[in-house]
């Protein structure tokens, strides 16, 4: 298999010219806008990026949301998304210009040269047909292979990219295999039609972190075997320095610095690259539990109405007031359903809530108006936990007129006093949810939260959608917050990078038990449960040679 | 924010204007009474009868701008009074659920099952004939398509996170209803406004066709039609001009309703299509 695709390489290098595989010349992309109040313009996405891929070699392109590493990976392909299109500079491929192409020679190059990987395989696959005819289909209609060489070939590549039972899994359809195993379908059906370049645009992002060093060491390995280049696209620095020789840092579609991967990691020179690489630097002093807990969970179960599967099985948990309780798990793990038990939104089969010494009714609606104010919740993703209808000063000061009866000028100002404690300002009260960035959004459903003037707030996951950086803020603010309004979290995350940052106590949830709890610097310290040191492992870290050092250790 | 009108709605907003005008000002527009007969049995267009007269030597024109008025305001009504019933129980059922989202729901479902006219002929000839049983009748037969849009939507904004966040808030069902959900459901039910409004001037017009809707000697756009259809036979074009009043409001209507639902079909929400 490996041998084979390496002649085939060697033939097209022999009638390609002799220079590198792909190779961008101040490639500029620009997309047309259509804004209601004024004419339809052009805006520029990415502007005068130029780089070179020798074949067998792999570009990580990383930036945050917005810097154009993916519109610059599908220009790769001359593709554009959402009427982007190429409005200067040279796409070389193998030395044949393909930015100005037709669509009939593209379609020569697409599925056949390069190939795509996105990052939701659940929706690039068609759940109509089994996995198998979808890896084979552009093999097969670029007429490269025979059916059944192209069988084999996937079935060969099910093997290299570690799936259970290669010879068979091809027959299941795309909703009877787990999302970790999809997106390394999806890598097989990249690497199917033996192309020189894939393109990778965050294909592990949306996976948990034990099952995203799984499907790394699968695509390391597969890279490896059949000796396709490729561009690696991520927002996450750690996981790309695992995969990549060369790493380019984007920023607003301009270059920001390209380097190899090892004087990006260990020497960055710009501030910019600098930042990204010391993200989660926070140095935050571990504080000891305090003798009567805020909020006690005992002996917890819970079942959702109409299942009988106890989505949480006897989960007990204490959080001093002013402390950060971090609870960690992969999806599924049940963090999630804890909180809901904890707001109320779905009463316990078992156990007990106590809350400032007092038991907490296990119903939203047996709860008082004073109960509900103390135990406030920040939502993952920012943009529908805010009515899209109301102002920002709605929205933050609806609780100060429904908790504490402000009105008027007094609301209004201290609408602009909490603007100023998540560093937006009172300009910002009369915007819509739509016209704020990402973090701005968290940032108003934090200050919404903190209106309440709570002891608890659940955090649920409320930095895992937001850019590294952005998420910084984000973490920093919390933690100023809390010394200063001396509030609990009670903090949900999967990132573990997140937990370091900021708890005081962890808790390490696995399919609705709590394996793993204690203060973090004992949660944090060996020896070890199985699951703590599975998740600890998974977790990639910021050094050249890690991905390779795990596979080693683990035999994967 | 008028500089993008596409020539369609333009159009349709002009027309549907025109229509309310005159409705608005029938007894000033209008040269002879409603029920005064001024000339012969069907006399042709004149300069003195601009649409010719009717069966019984009445203005058509008149009676045209006459009937506009009492269309359209009876078609308002009846319009309005099924918005009302309709989103309001459309929106409690979405949000409280349970039972009362069950009943409602299957007591709607058995209303819709009747055809529409079939049911208004048989209550209406039961119940005594005034203006208030017709709009009435009208208005909660067409609740039923309302509540089913209504409660549709609703059901979907009812489980979104800022609906929980005001629930974990404490607030009321009011607040639900009116503050959280209502504005992200007014989008589809503005633009089903316009529609439903059409439907109202049929559904009176063909009610009036069949002698259930407006009594005479009043007039309206389909009690003309019938009061003129025996004219076709002898060519004479009396019944089709309120025929064409009908359709020329229904298309303009929904030019506009198009042009509304084209503009505020915006998913991000706060300020609609700037």
């Amino acid at each position: 298999m490996a041998s084979n695709t390496n002649s085939t390489n060697v033939s097209k290098g022999a009638t390609g010219t002799a220079g590198p595989l792909l190779h961008i010349r101040n490639l500029q992309l620009s997309a047309t806008v259509y804004p209601d109040d004024a004419k339809p313009h052009t805006v520029t996405i990415v502007d005068d990026v130029s780089f070179t891929l020798a074949r067998g070699q792999v570009l990580g392109l990383i930036g945050e949301s917005g810097a154009g590493k993916s519109t610059i990976g599908l220009a790769a392909m001359a593709y554009g998304r959402g009427g982007v299109h190429i409005s200067g500079g040279e796409v070389l491929l193998d030395g044949v210009d393909i930015s100005g192409a037709s669509r009939r020679e593209l379609r020569k190059v697409r599925g056949r040269q390069v190939c795509y990987v996105s990052q939701s395989a659940a929706a690039g696959f068609n759940p109509a047909h089994r996995l198998i005819d979808q890896v084979v289909e552009s093999t097969l209609l670029n007429r490269t292979a025979t059916a059944k060489e192209a069988r084999a070939r996937a079935i060969a590549l099910f093997d290299t990219l570690g799936l259970p039972n290669p010879q068979n899994i091809g027959n299941r359809y795309p909703h009877q295999v787990s999302g970790g195993q999809l997106q390394r379908v999806m890598t097989a059906m990249a690497l199917c039609s033996e192309p020189d370049l894939i393109v990778f645009d965050e294909p592990t992002t949306a996976l948990d972190v034990t099952t995203q060093i799984e499907v790394l060491a699968a695509i390391k390995r597969a890279i490896r075997k059949t000796g396709v280049a490729a561009l690696y696209i991520s927002h996450d620095l750690a996981v790309v320095a695992q995969v990549s020789d060369e790493i380019m840092v984007l920023k607003n579609g301009k270059t920001v610095e390209h380097e190899d991967t090892r004087s990006i990691i260990e020497t960055p020179k710009e501030t910019y690259t600098q930042d990204l690489v010391n993200v989660r630097s926070i140095e935050h002093q571990e504080k000891p539990p305090a003798d009567t807990p805020l909020l006690k969970v005992d002996g917890i179960t819970a079942i959702y109405p109409g299942t009988d599967v106890a989505v949480l099985s006897d989960v007990s948990i204490e959080l001093s007031a002013g402390q950060t309780l971090a609870v960690v798990g992969e999806s599924g793990s049940g963090k999630s359903t804890l909180a809901r038990v904890i707001t109320g939104l779905l009463p316990p089969a078992k156990g007990s809530l106590t809350f400032n010494g007092q038991a907490l009714p296990p119903e939203l609606k047996q709860r008082s108006r004073e109960e509900l104010r103390e135990l406030q919740m920040i939502y993952q993703m920012a943009d529908v936990a805010m009515n899209p209808r109301h102002t920002v000063s709605t929205i933050i000061g609806r609780p100060l007129t429904y908790y504490f009866n402000i009105r008027g000028r007094e609301r209004k100002q201290r609408v602009a006093e909490l603007l100023d404690a998540i560093e937006m300002g009172e300009g910002f009260a009369d915007r819509y949810p739509a016209e704020l960035s990402g973090g701005q959004k968290q940032r108003v459903c934090i200050a919404r939260a903190l209106a309440a003037k709570p002891s608890l707030i659940i955090c649920d996951e409320v930095t895992s959608a937001l850019d590294p950086l952005v998420a910084d803020g984000i973490l920093k603010l919390l933690l100023e917050l809390q010394s200063r309004e001396n509030v609990a979290y009670l903090f949900i995350t999967h990132d573990l990078a997140t937990v370091k940052a900021i708890a005081d106590s962890i808790a390490v949830m696995h399919r609705g038990k709590r394996v793993r709890y204690g203060v973090k610097s004992d949660v944090l310290t060996p020896p070890f449960d199985d699951y703590t040191q599975l998740l600890l492992s998974s977790v990639p870290q910021m050094k050249a040679g890690w991905l390779d050092q795990a596979i080693v250790e683990r035999g994967l | 924010m008028f500089s993008r009108i596409p020539i369609s709605a333009i159009i349709g907003l002009t027309i549907t204007s025109l229509f309310l005008l005159t409705a608005a000002f029938a007894p000033w527009l209008a040269p002879y009474g409603l029920a005064e007969t001024v000339g012969g049995v069907w006399e042709p267009m004149s300069s003195q009868f601009w649409l010719g007269t009717d069966n019984l030597g009445r203005d058509l024109l008149s009676r045209m701008i006459y009937g506009a008025r009492t269309t359209i305001f009876i078609a308002l009504l009846a319009t309005a009074i099924s918005f009302l019933v309709g989103s309001i129980l459309g929106l409690t059922a979405a949000v409280i659920g349970g039972w009362l989202d069950a009943l409602l729901s299957r007591f709607v479902d058995l209303l819709m099952s009747i055809p529409t006219l079939i049911f208004a002929l048989v209550v209406l000839s039961v119940l005594p004939a005034n203006l208030l049983t017709l709009i009435l009748v009208m208005g909660i037969l067409d609740a039923t398509r309302v509540y089913r849009l209504a409660r549709a939507v609703a059901v979907d904004i009812n489980v979104m996170e800022y609906v929980e966040a005001a629930r974990l808030r404490g607030e009321g069902r009011v607040w639900i209803v009116f503050r959280e959900i209502l504005p992200n459901a007014l989008t589809p039910l503005i633009a089903e406004l316009g529609l439903r409004f059409i439907f109202q001037v049929l559904f009176l017009s063909a009610l009036s066709f069949l002698g259930l809707g407006i009594q005479p000697p009043d007039a309206d756009w389909g009690g003309m039609v019938k009061e003129n259809k025996d004219g076709i036979i002898f060519g004479i074009p009396a019944a089709l001009i309120p025929a064409a009043a009908i359709s020329i409001l229904a298309i303009s209507v929904n030019l506009v309703a198009d042009w509304i639902l084209n503009r505020t079909t915006d998913l991000k929400g706060g300020r609609s299509g700037q």
